[in-house]
C-alpha cells in the first residue's frame, strides 16, 4: 500500500521535473521576458509531491510497515519513536530521498528568490536543477528505491545498527544534505550563466545567498559530526580524516574560496571564470564523495551496505557531469582581462584561494591515492592522520597571518608595508604563547608557531572589532570579523587541545585501582542495567585529581544491543569550561581485565563554540543580505 | 586542430580518474595478507600443546609440505574447520601443525577430545605474537608451506570444500 | 626578537627533557599509526579487539627489545602489508603522494605572480 502510494508519488516528481524542463525550454526559446505562472506552480507541485514521498516513508517507518524491504532492513518495532523517525534517512535509500527533497526544495526557493535577476539566466538554472534532479530520481527508481516491497511481509524487522540510536542522526545528515545540495543551486546557475552570458557582478549577487547558506549548513554539518564522533566512537578524538570525513570538508574548502572569490567579483568585476569554476568543482566534489561513501570502495566508519551497481551509476552520473561541465565550460570559456595589482586585496583573496584549493587537493590526493595503488600497482595502502597533519599543518600558519592581515589591506591598489603595530601584535602573541606554556607545559616548538599564529590572528581581528567608526562601518565586517575570530580560536584550541591532552590506557579489575601522575583513577564496581532496546553493562569509576583535590565519578558502558546483535562501547564525559573528562571501558575477551582508557581534554567545548562562531558569521551575513534587499 | 589537442589534454585528466574509479569498482574489497605468499617462514618457538619440549622450525623438517593452522577452542569457525582439517589428515596424508592462539590449555584439550584432533602437532601462541610473524590477523587461519619453508598459499577464514581440492592439486603436483 | 630568541632557547631546552620522560607517549603514538586490520577504521589504539591487543603486545615487546619506531613499522609491514600504517612510507610508490600536495601549492604561486608580473609590464 505505502509502496504503491511513494512509487505514484516519485513517478509525479519525475513527471512534473519532465515538465519543468519542457516549459522552461520552450520559454527560454521564445525569448518570452517574463517567467511564466506555471513553472512556479510545477515546481512547488514538485516539491510537495518529493516531500509527501518522503513523508510516506517517514510513515512507513513509524508503523514498522516491513512490507518496504527498507523499512524492514533499517527498523525494528521496539525501537523508540525518534529512532524510528530519523532511522529513516539512517540507511542509503532513505537518506537519498532526503537528498531528492532538498533539491526539489532549494530550485523552488531558488526560482522564488531570484525575481530580480535576469529570466534567461533564472530559467537555465532551474533546467539544469531539474536534469540533476532527474539523474537522481533515476537512481533512486532504477538503483535503491525506498519504495521496493518484500513478499511475504515479514514480521519483524532486521533493526538499526546501535551507533545510529542516537540523536545526533535526527540532525546530522539533514545539516550536511543541505550544505551539499544546496551547492548544487552555484553549480546549475554556473551552467547557465555558461549559456546566457550572464555574468558580472549580477551573477555573483544572485549565488552569494546560496553559497553561504550551503557554507553554514555545511559547517554546521560537520561540527555535528564530529561532536557525534567524539562521543560515540570512543576515542576521545573528533577527526580522524576518514574517507567519509574528508568528503565533507573537501565541498567545504571549496565553498569557502568561492565565499571569498565571489567578493572579488561583485565588487571588481573580475575573476568570473574562476568564481564559475569553483561553482562547478564544488557540486561535482560533493558528488565524488557520495560516490566515495556509497560505493564501498573506500574503508570507513560509514559503511552504508555495499552494493557495487551502486557505485556504477553514480559513477556514470559523475562522468557525464564531469565531462559536460568541462565542455561546456571551454566552449564558453572567454579569456578575462584580468587587471589586477600585486599589492591589493584582490591578490590576496586569490592567495587565499589558492591555499584552500592546496588544502582541498592534499585531501583529495590522500582519498584517492589508495585506489590508484590498488589498482595500478596492485598494493593496499592506508592514507590517515599523519600524512594530513605532516602536509596540511605548516600551510595553516600563513593562512593564518593572511586571514588576519588580508581584510585591512584596500581594493585595487595598496601599500603592503610591515608597521610597528603588527610587530606589536606578534609580540602580544609570544607573550601570550609564553604565559601559557608557563601556566602549563611546555610543548614543542611547532605547537608554538601554531599558537602563536593563531593568537596573531585572534588578536588582530578583536582589534578590528573595536577599529576606526566603531558603529558605522562594523556592519559591513562584523560577519567577517565573527567568522574569522571563529577559525583563529578554532586553531588556538585545537593546538592547546592537542598539546595538552593526557592520555593514559590500561587494563583495570573491578575493585583496583590505577595511579599515574596526579590522577587515581578507582574502578568500584560493575551493573547491570536493562533497557528498552538495549542491556548494558555500567562502570563506576572515580576519578581524583590529587592536585585539586577535586574527584569526579564516571560511568562508562558496554552496551549489548539486540537487534541487530552489537556491542557498542559508551564513553563517559564529564565537560567544563576548562575541559573534559573522557572515559571509555572495554571487556578483554577471556580475561576478568577491562581495558580503560583515560582522557583529560582541555577546552574541549571551546573548540565546537569556535565553529559555531565560524558558521554564526554565515549566518549573520545572509541575514544582513536579506535586510538589505 | 589546436582546439582539439586542447580539450583532450584538458579532458585526459578527469577521463583517466575517472576510468580508474571504474576499475577501482570491479576489486575485490577484502583484505588478505597474500604478500607473505612466496617467502620463507620465520623460525619460531612455542611450548608444545601436549607434552613439555618446545616445537619449532625444526620439527617441521621432513614434511614435503605442512600446513599451519591456527586456532582455538573460543572459536567457532574453527569448530567449524575442523572436520574439513581431518579430511585433509586422513584423505591427504598431510601434515597439519596446530598453533593454539591465545586460549587455556584444558580448553585446548577438551576441544580436541570433542571435536578430534587433526594436528601432528601442536604448539601454543598463549600473548599471540608469534602468531604476528606469520601474518595472522584473525583465526581460524591456514597457511601452507613446502619442504623450504616457503609459503605457498594463505587461507583466511575456514577450511572449506574448495579449499580442500585446491590443497590437493598444489602437493599432488 | 630578544624575547622570541629567549623562548626559543628555553622551548629546546626543555623539550629534550620531555623526551626522555615520555615513553608512553612513544607507545600511544605507533598504536595511533597503525590500523585495526579487522576493525571499521579504526587504529590499533582506538581498539580493543584481539588483533589489537595483539599487535600492541608486539609493539611493546619490540620497543623493549630496543627497535627504533620505523623498525617496528618495517616489520608489521612486512608481515602485514603498507595497509597497517596510517602513515603511507615514503617510497618510490608513494612519493606523488607525498610530493604533489606541496607540488601544486607551489606551481600555483609560480603561476599566479607571474601572469601578475606579465599584466603589469
Amino acid at each position: 500500500m505505502l509502496s504503491n502510494i511513494g512509487n505514484l508519488l516519485i513517478f509525479f516528481t519525475v513527471v512534473t521535473s519532465l515538465l519543468v524542463i519542457f516549459k522552461s525550454s520552450k520559454l527560454i526559446l521564445s525569448s518570452a521576458n517574463s517567467i511564466s505562472k506555471n513553472i512556479y506552480q510545477l515546481s512547488i507541485l514538485q516539491s510537495t509531491f518529493s516531500i509527501m514521498s518522503f513523508v510516506v516513508l517517514v510513515i512507513g517507518f513509524v508503523i514498522s510497515d516491513f512490507s518496504l524491504i527498507t523499512v524492514f532492513q533499517n527498523s525494528h518495532t521496539t525501537k523508540p519513536l525518534i529512532y524510528k523517525i530519523s532511522g529513516t534517512w539512517g540507511n542509503h535509500e532513505g537518506s537519498l530521498l532526503l537528498w531528492i527533497n532538498v533539491l526539489t526544495i532549494f530550485s523552488y526557493l531558488f526560482l522564488v528568490f531570484s525575481k530580480k535577476f535576469n529570466n534567461e539566466f533564472r530559467l537555465g538554472t532551474i533546467i539544469t536543477q531539474n536534469f540533476l534532479l532527474l539523474g537522481f530520481l533515476a537512481f533512486l527508481l532504477f538503483n535503491s528505491n525506498p519504495f521496493s516491497y518484500i513478499f511475504p511481509v515479514p514480521l519483524e524487522g532486521l533493526g538499526l545498527n546501535p551507533i545510529l540510536q542516537d540523536p545526533a542522526l535526527a540532525i546530522h545528515p539533514p545539516l550536511l544534505y543541505v550544505g551539499f545540495v544546496g551547492s548544487s543551486i552555484y553549480f546549475s546557475a554556473a551552467i547557465s550563466s555558461l549559456f546566457t552570458n550572464f555574468g558580472g557582478k549580477q551573477f555573483a549577487l544572485s549565488i552569494k545567498p546560496w553559497v553561504i547558506i550551503s557554507w553554514v549548513f555545511q559547517t554546521l554539518g560537520i561540527l555535528v559530526g564530529s561532536i557525534w564522533a567524539y562521543y560515540e566512537l570512543g576515542w576521545g578524538g573528533f577527526w580522524f580524516w576518514d574517507p567519509v570525513e574528508n568528503a565533507s570538508l573537501m565541498p567545504w574548502f571549496v565553498m569557502t574560496a568561492l565565499m571569498h572569490s565571489l567578493i572579488v567579483l561583485e565588487k571588481r568585476g573580475t575573476l568570473y571564470n574562476w568564481v564559475v569554476i569553483m561553482c562547478l568543482t564544488t557540486f561535482t566534489l560533493t558528488v565524488t564523495g557520495t560516490f566515495l561513501v556509497r560505493s564501498g570502495i573506500l574503508n570507513s566508519v560509514h559503511t552504508f551496505a555495499n552494493d557495487p551497481s551502486r557505485g556504477l551509476f553514480i559513477l556514470m552520473f559523475l562522468s557525464v557531469m564531469i565531462l559536460f561541465s568541462i565542455i561546456t565550460f571551454l566552449k564558453k570559456f572567454k579569456l578575462q582581462n584580468y587587471l589586477i595589482e600585486t599589492q591589493s586585496k584582490e591578490t590576496l583573496i586569490l592567495l587565499n584561494n589558492w591555499i584552500m584549493i592546496f588544502f582541498l587537493a592534499t585531501i583529495l590526493i590522500g582519498t584517492v591515492y589508495p585506489i590508484f595503488t590498488e589498482v595500478l600497482i596492485n598494493s593496499k595502502i592506508s592514507v590517515g592522520p599523519p600524512f594530513y597533519n605532516t602536509i596540511l599543518i605548516p600551510v595553516v600558519i600563513p593562512i593564518l597571518f593572511l586571514m588576519a592581515v588580508a581584510p585591512r589591506v584596500g581594493w585595487i591598489k595598496a601599500k603592503f608595508s610591515i608597521s610597528y603595530y603588527s610587530l606589536l601584535v606578534v609580540l602580544f602573541a609570544l607573550l601570550i604563547n609564553f604565559l601559557i606554556q608557563k601556566a602549563f607545559k611546555s610543548y614543542s616548538w611547532y605547537s608554538n608557531l601554531i599558537i602563536i599564529s593563531s593568537i596573531f590572528l585572534i588578536i588582530y581581528t578583536l582589534i578590528d572589532l573595536f577599529r576606526g567608526n566603531f558603529k558605522k562601518d562594523l556592519n559591513n565586517r562584523l560577519s567577517r570579523i565573527i567568522s574569522h575570530l571563529g577559525f583563529g580560536l578554532l586553531i588556538f584550541f585545537i593546538g592547546i587541545n592537542h598539546t595538552l591532552t593526557i592520555e593514559k590506557d590500561f587494563n583495570l579489575k573491578v575493585g583496583e585501582t590505577k595511579n599515574f601522575l596526579n590522577y587515581q583513577i578507582k574502578f568500584k564496581s560493575l551493573d547491570l542495567e536493562e533497557k528498552k532496546n538495549y542491556k548494558a553493562v555500567v562502570g563506576n569509576f572515580e576519578i581524583l585529581n590529587k592536585m585539586k583535590k577535586k574527584s569526579e565519578k564516571l560511568t562508562p558502558e558496554i552496551r549489548i544491543y539486540d537487534r541487530p546483535e552489537t556491542i557498542t562501547y559508551e564513553a563517559s564525559i564529564k565537560s567544563n569550561i576548562s575541559h573534559d573528562l573522557y572515559l571509555t571501558m572495554s571487556n578483554i575477551q577471556r580475561t576478568e581485565f577491562y581495558n580503560i582508557k583515560f582522557q583529560e581534554k582541555p577546552f574541549m567545548i571551546w573548540i565546537w563554540v569556535s565553529v559555531i562562531l565560524i558558521a554564526l558569521g554565515g549566518i549573520t551575513k545572509v541575514f544582513r543580505n536579506e535586510s538589505n534587499t | 586542430m589546436n582546439r582539439i589537442l586542447k580539450y583532450i589534454s584538458i579532458l585526459s585528466l578527469p577521463i583517466f580518474i575517472l576510468l580508474i574509479f571504474f576499475l577501482a569498482l570491479e576489486r575485490e574489497n577484502q583484505y588478505t595478507t597474500k604478500n607473505l605468499v612466496g617467502k620463507k617462514i620465520q623460525d619460531f618457538e612455542l611450548k608444545s600443546l601436549n607434552q613439555e619440549n618446545f616445537i619449532n622450525q625444526e620439527s617441521l623438517i621432513g614434511n614435503n609440505y605442512t600446513l599451519i593452522n591456527f586456532w582455538a577452542s573460543w572459536c567457532a569457525p574453527c569448530r567449524e574447520e575442523n572436520s574439513a582439517l581431518i579430511k585433509i589428515k586422513n584423505q591427504l596424508g598431510l601434515k597439519i601443525l596446530g598453533i593454539n592462539f591465545k586460549d587455556k590449555k584444558n580448553h585446548a584439550k577438551n576441544f580436541l577430545k570433542d571435536y578430534g584432533n587433526p594436528y601432528y602437532t601442536i604448539g601454543i601462541d598463549k600473548d599471540g605474537t608469534t602468531s604476528v610473524n606469520f601474518g595472522v590477523f584473525g583465526i581460524p587461519e591456514s597457511i601452507l608451506i613446502d619442504k623450504n619453508f616457503i609459503i605457498l598459499k594463505k587461507f583466511i577464514g575456514p577450511i572449506e570444500e574448495e579449499d580442500f581440492m585446491e590443497i590437493k592439486n598444489i602437493i599432488n603436483k | 626578537m630578544k624575547n622570541f630568541l629567549l623562548q626559543l632557547f628555553f622551548l629546546l631546552f626543555v623539550n629534550n627533557a620531555l623526551l626522555c620522560m615520555e615513553k608512553n607517549d612513544q607507545e600511544l603514538k605507533i598504536f595511533k599509526n597503525l590500523r585495526c586490520l579487522i576493525c571499521q577504521g579504526q587504529s590499533v589504539a582506538d581498539s580493543n579487539s584481539d588483533f589489537a591487543q595483539t599487535i600492541k603486545l608486539v609493539v611493546k615487546d619490540k620497543l623493549k627489545d630496543g627497535k627504533s619506531e620505523n623498525e617496528i613499522y618495517d616489520f608489521l609491514v612486512s608481515k602485514y602489508g603498507e595497509w597497517i600504517v596510517y602513515k603511507p612510507q615514503m617510497n618510490k610508490t608513494n612519493f606523488i603522494l607525498w610530493a604533489s600536495p606541496y607540488l601544486i601549492l607551489i606551481s600555483g604561486l609560480i603561476l599566479f605572480f607571474y601572469l601578475m608580473r606579465k599584466r603589469h609590464k
